[in-house]
């Protein structure tokens, strides 16, 4: 079927975005529109001891300064972590208190200390450069370890030590033990390098206020409209949620970092009310730099012991998570419950113990960025595999096979059920499609021409599909995850689906339009999907963790079987026959074996003439579903690297990247190719040019795309990429969800690919050309057995 | 950006009575390095003088053997100039390695040298081509023009007219991109000129483009990559970033000299 | 204030706006074509590229004073009743994911190829990633971009 589940459809939505007719949130203007900038903290920690906002108001063309604790005075609520988690002994995380504006401290360099409002944009920047703070700056705190340290500055008095949790999963005696029985343990330290997202499109918000109505409008580039609107709502206290509407626009990218709802979009709300005018703000690329969530940051010493034939005997973990100076939305169980219970990877370990210590430090939020506590899991598993398969003088792939788990459902030792994979066969996939066997001469080849290559491999598994509510509402978090969907199929037949899902890149309006092309025989053309709006759309949790395939597409085959099951009813009533002979395809409802039917449009129209109803039927044809995953989604793939480095400089080339994946069933190939692409390029970014860095006092170093540095076209290849396919069998479809794997899995690949190349197993991500050179230029660890 | 006054004089004469007669006025040629710097408010001229098209200030033409390169010339011309490609091969290379494709087709070389960025291309052609930089008033040869990170010899109310090269014997120019910024991290131009082997170093110096008599004197005989393994390059005034340490600059000073020794030939 | 008349996508525009406007600014806000896009304030990301007299600029680094008596292409005037070939390419091999990059991507691809084609010169997988360098994509890690170029490049 050419629109149907499977096929390479090309995307619908694509008209708008190539003639330059796409609407983000920046594009649209209110009539009368009001702008807003914001007065932001230079320093990293500091006391606010006043605010004179006088000369600023009197500028010309500033309608309004207006600062934290009127903010607060007013009502609106602080903002929230979503997830609470215990520590091991037993007490309740302790984080400090986020308020959407300053009231009293400073903690991040751009912490923003007020709002102001003016006629234009260029008005209000300049109108903010005029308000003058009198601040009292503090030490600050950047590093994690440092943060814990005695002495160290305080980033919030309710949390002592900056510790906000110290949090456990596993099983420590029995791991201790099985490190102790080990032939061989290896040891290594690893750092998750800290991540600006920088999705292209920068964060934007108008809010506008409907006096007569009370009523709140905010277009926001948001990944999850409701949510936003419910924490706006009950947290925030901007508005009872029937007074607001949320809308998310074409957005131009996520990531993960607009997930959360930032101080922005409370203070442009808030600010709408106050001025009576509509208030919007777009956020330049260094604001950007300054105030996204940023992504990562993890130090993590881990030790694997290995019996004499290379079987895992144990595995420990000690992690500490730089949270940042607040703790943002889902900031708390990305360290824990996204990352602990992937410590078993793709491997059969019988003991597992690791404890996350998390902390407040004076830089901007950490939470969630493309894979979520994944990618840290995944990165530090597979490098120490690999360097254990050095170590013992072993094939690193020989290694995975000897630990590979075989046999589904597999119960890890971290709470996880896998439901279903085949990682062998993924792995002699990945090392086909790489030409692994002709590896050996091509190194020779380079090395004839001076280069070194490598060669370095990923085994990952993730948990994706987020997720099982309640069992999510047992490890703390505050919301359920499931998802919801309504099928309309109008009188003349056309559908739409209104997903609860967003897309903001991911081809949606595409694929979602698929399983309806594909269920009932009907052109793609007339099926459209509708997202994005709350006064449209029923409840929904939004798109990210990989879950608009497991858990949205779900909802929407809910509600399909719903249309079926009634389209069946009223067919079978029209054309007098039995709702078993009724057979739906080609856009036709038909009777096996005769020739009696009806046009998809007529039953349609039936439903909404209601001349000739069954008994007890309601007249119309729309269903909604909300689906609950029973299990998170297991994706799993193994990555293959091979790297040049040149000796003289240090810089490294991709000169190869083989993709293999198991998504379970793919609806469409081309959209996940580009989700691998796309996932992959953010790996390599992590692994090879990307860090956020501050200096020791908290100011950005890192704070344009001068210093930041980018995958550019030119730092990646073409990219190899193959399927294999175990369904999962906790959704109709058997979607294991494909967005996050890419960034999740290939990071290790590369470093493993640079230090099989060098020779040194020392090194750090992101492995510049600085940092390879000074690794071929210095002692090394040893790689073999000695 | 703060406001500003924009003119667009149409000969030079006006456009030196426009910079003469405002307080803080600054020369608009490409404008891909000033309106950044403006946009980020580490710039407020009051006045901007767009000297894009004023006749004469751009274009390649030969005068008595050597290349005359108006100062309003882009880069893309420069890179694609047939006279340029002919006689100054690796000049036309290194403009056409400066940014990216939009940026080439309105930054000048004029704009650049004046601005004398520590990480830009061009001040490494100047002082390794002993060029002559052409102004209203005098003319400046390169060793005399650059000054320091952000300065040169330039006095108030004077305009970069035209650069005038000599072709060299044969030259070369290599470029370690930072990998954030793509700038010049290190970028070494070798040539041999009627003044002997110079060789110039942008994007290192803690203090801007500077030449390197060690590497001169390695090179007095030729330019042969061999001779470069025993020249000492010290760490010493060199940048230290986030990017890399003085040392790994003192190193990649010696390996982009002999790649541009490589492009030379 | 700088009064200003200049083509953009065939129709003659006249305005007077403040000198300090810069050409993205302009087009965004005073003619409200919102397809040139910004993302960042570096000039480095490509994504508000769009033709001035026939060549690949960045509308954010140019002042719309000093564009005053030239013709400007946006990415919404590059169709011509039908897609031009390079916006069907990006159509035809997924080359764009959230969209936010891609007027830059197909504008700087079409100077791209123009300018190949012009000089003689092939324009190679490497030339095109090379060619990239100041358009940054967060989505596609440009696999689908660079093909939807190389499609491009054989039709036109």
């Amino acid at each position: 079927m050419s629109d149907g589940i499977g096929a390479r459809v090309k995307r619908k939505e694509d008209k708008r975005f190539i003639t330059g007719k796409g609407k983000y949130t920046d594009d649209i203007r209110m009539e009368n529109q009001a702008y807003a900038a914001f007065v932001r903290s230079p320093h990293a920690h500091a006391k606010v001891k006043g605010i004179d906002a006088s000369g600023a108001e009197a500028m010309e063309g500033v309608i309004a300064v207006h600062t934290g604790p009127e903010l607060k005075a007013d009502g609106i609520g602080d903002i929230i972590t979503g997830w609470a988690i215990t520590s091991r002994d037993g007490n309740p995380m302790k984080t400090g208190v986020w308020s959407p504006l300053v009231t009293e401290r400073a903690r991040y360099l751009g912490d923003a200390v007020a709002i102001v409002v003016a006629e234009t944009e260029a008005l209000a920047r300049r109108a903010a450069e005029e308000v003058e703070v009198d601040y009292e700056t503090l030490p600050a705190v950047v590093g994690a370890p440092d943060a814990l340290a005695d002495g160290a500055p305080q980033v919030h008095e309710n949390v002592p030590g900056n510790l906000i949790y110290d949090w456990e999963l596993g099983t420590e005696t029995a791991t201790d033990e099985g490190l102790a029985r080990a032939a061989h343990v290896t040891e290594i330290e690893v750092t998750n390098n800290r991540l600006a997202p920088n999705a292209m499109e920068p964060r934007s918000a108008i809010a506008v206020f409907d006096e007569a109505e009370d009523h709140y409008t905010l277009y926001t580039t948001s990944q999850n409209p409701h949510v936003a609107r419910l924490v706006l709502s009950a947290f925030y206290n901007v508005a009872p949620e029937h007074k607001l509407r949320v809308i998310a626009p074409d957005v131009g990218g996520g990531f993960g970092s607009k997930i959360y709802i930032y101080p922005e979009e409370i203070a442009c709300l808030w600010a709408s009310m106050k001025t009576g005018r509509s208030v919007k703000w777009t956020s330049t690329r260094s604001e950007a730099f300054m105030t996204d969530a940023h992504g990562r940051d993890h130090f993590t010493k881990l030790k694997m012991g290995f019996d004499e034939s290379g079987k895992i005997t144990a595995f420990k973990v000690d992690t500490i998570a730089n949270l940042g100076a607040y703790a943002s939305l889902f900031a708390t169980v990305t360290p824990t419950y996204l990352y602990g219970t992937l410590w078993s990877g793709q491997y059969d370990i019988p003991a597992i113990y690791g404890t996350v210590r998390a902390v407040h430090t004076n830089t901007v939020p950490v939470d969630a960025y493309r894979g979520a506590g994944r990618p840290e899991a995944t990165y530090m598993i597979e490098r120490i595999m690999e360097t254990a398969a050095r170590e013992m003088g072993m094939d690193p792939a020989e290694l995975r096979r000897i630990n590979f788990i075989k046999e589904f459902p597999y119960q890890t030792q971290v709470l996880l059920n896998y439901d279903a994979g085949d990682f062998p066969t993924i792995l002699d996939m990945a090392q086909k499609a790489a030409d692994v066997a002709g590896f050996p001469a091509r190194r020779a080849e380079a090395e004839a021409r001076g280069k070194l290559r490598g060669i370095g491999y990923s085994t990952f598994i993730e948990a994706c599909g987020l997720a099982p509510s309640a069992a999510v509402g047992s490890l703390g978090a505050g919301v359920g995850l499931w998802e919801s969907a309504e099928v309309r199929v109008n009188p003349v037949g056309t559908i739409e689906i209104l997903t609860g899902s967003h897309s903001h890149g991911q081809g949606h309006e595409t694929t979602f339009a698929q399983l309806a092309a594909d269920r009932f025989g009907i052109p793609i053309d007339n099926v459209s999907i509708v997202h994005g709006d709350t006064d449209k759309v029923q409840f929904g949790m939004g798109t990210y963790g990989s879950r608009s395939g497991p858990v949205g597409m779900s909802a929407i085959m809910k509600a399909l079987d719903k249309v079926e099951a009634k389209v069946r009813k009223l067919a079978a009533h029209t054309l007098e026959a039995s709702e078993d002979d009724i057979v739906i395809e080609s856009g036709e409802v038909k009777v096996a074996g005769t020739d009696r039917k009806m046009a998809w449009h007529e039953v349609g129209l039936a439903a909404y003439v209601a001349h000739n109803l069954p008994p007890d039927m309601e007249p119309g044809l729309k269903e909604g579903a909300f689906f609950d995953p029973v299990n998170f989604s297991f994706p799993s793939g193994c990555f293959i690297c091979e790297v040049e480095v040149d000796p003289e400089t240090g810089v490294t080339e991709i000169v190869q990247f083989t993709a293999a994946d198991d998504f379970g069933t793919i609806i469409n190939p081309m959209i996940v190719e580009g989700q691998v692409h796309g996932g992959v390029t953010q790996g390599i970014g992590q692994a090879l040019l990307e860090e956020a860095v501050y200096d020791e006092t908290g100011q950005l170093l890192t704070g344009s795309y001068m210093d930041y540095a980018m995958p550019r076209a030119d730092d990646v290849p073409f990219y190899v990429v193959e399927h294999g396919c175990t369904p999962s069998p906790n959704n109709p479809l058997g979607l294991k969800g494909c967005g996050e794997a890419g960034a999740i899995g290939a990071p290790p690949a590369v470093i493993n690919a640079i230090t099989d190349a060098t020779g040194n197993n020392d090194l750090q991500m992101p492995a510049a050309p600085a940092r390879v050179w000074a690794a071929l230029n210095t002692a090394r660890a040893p790689m073999a057995a000695e | 950006m703060y406001d500003v006054h924009y003119h667009r004089p149409s000969s030079l004469e006006d456009a030196l009575n426009l910079l003469a007669g405002a307080d803080e006025s600054k020369i608009l040629a490409g404008g891909q390095t000033l309106l950044p710097t403006m946009k980020q408010h580490l710039a407020a001229p009051s006045d901007l003088v767009d000297i894009r098209r004023i006749p004469g200030l751009s274009g390649v033409s030969a005068e008595d053997g050597a290349l005359v390169i108006g100062a309003a010339t882009t880069h893309a011309k420069v890179a694609g100039n047939p006279d340029v490609l002919k006689h100054v091969h690796s000049l036309a290379c290194l403009a056409a390695g400066i940014g990216d494709p939009a940026v080439r087709h309105v930054g000048t070389i004029g704009g650049s040298i004046a601005n004398n960025d520590p990480a830009a291309d061009y001040p490494a052609a100047i002082l390794a081509l002993d060029a002559t930089v052409v102004t209203n008033l005098r003319e400046i040869a390169a060793d005399d023009f650059f000054a320091g990170m952000f300065t040169t010899a330039l006095d108030e109310g004077e305009i970069i007219t035209a650069v005038r090269i000599t072709p060299p014997k044969c030259g070369g120019y290599a470029k370690f991109r930072n990998p954030a910024s793509r700038y010049a991290m290190v970028g070494v131009y070798v040539a041999d000129t009627a003044s002997g082997v110079r060789v110039a170093v942008t994007g290192a110096g803690e203090d801007g483009v500077f030449r390197h008599e060690g590497l001169e004197a390695a090179l007095s005989s030729g330019l042969s990559a061999g001779p470069i393994d025993g020249v000492s390059v010290s760490a010493d005034g060199l940048l230290t970033d986030i990017h890399g340490d003085a040392a790994y600059r003192a190193h990649l000073i010696k390996v982009m000299t002999k790649r541009a020794i490589a492009a030379a030939a | 204030m700088a009064e200003i008349s200049m083509t953009v996508n065939g129709k003659a525009v006249k305005r007077s706006v403040p000198d300090n406007t810069l050409l993205s600014d302009f087009l965004r806000e005073n003619l409200r074509l919102t397809g040139t896009h910004i993302g960042c304030d570096t000039s480095q990301c490509g994504a508000c590229v769009l033709h001035v007299d026939g060549k690949a600029m960045k509308a954010c680094t140019l002042l719309a004073a000093a564009v005053d008596g030239s013709t400007v292409t946006t990415i919404e005037g590059l169709a011509n009743g039908d897609l031009h070939p390079m916006q069907k390419a990006f159509n035809d091999n997924h080359g764009l994911q959230c969209g936010f990059c891609t007027p830059g991507m197909i504008m700087s691809g079409v100077d791209m190829v123009v300018r190949y084609k012009a000089e003689g010169r092939e324009l190679t997988e490497e030339a095109i990633r090379h060619e990239l360098e100041g358009n940054i994509c967060r989505c596609t890690g440009y696999h689908n971009i660079v093909k939807s170029i190389q499609q491009a490049a054989a039709e036109m």
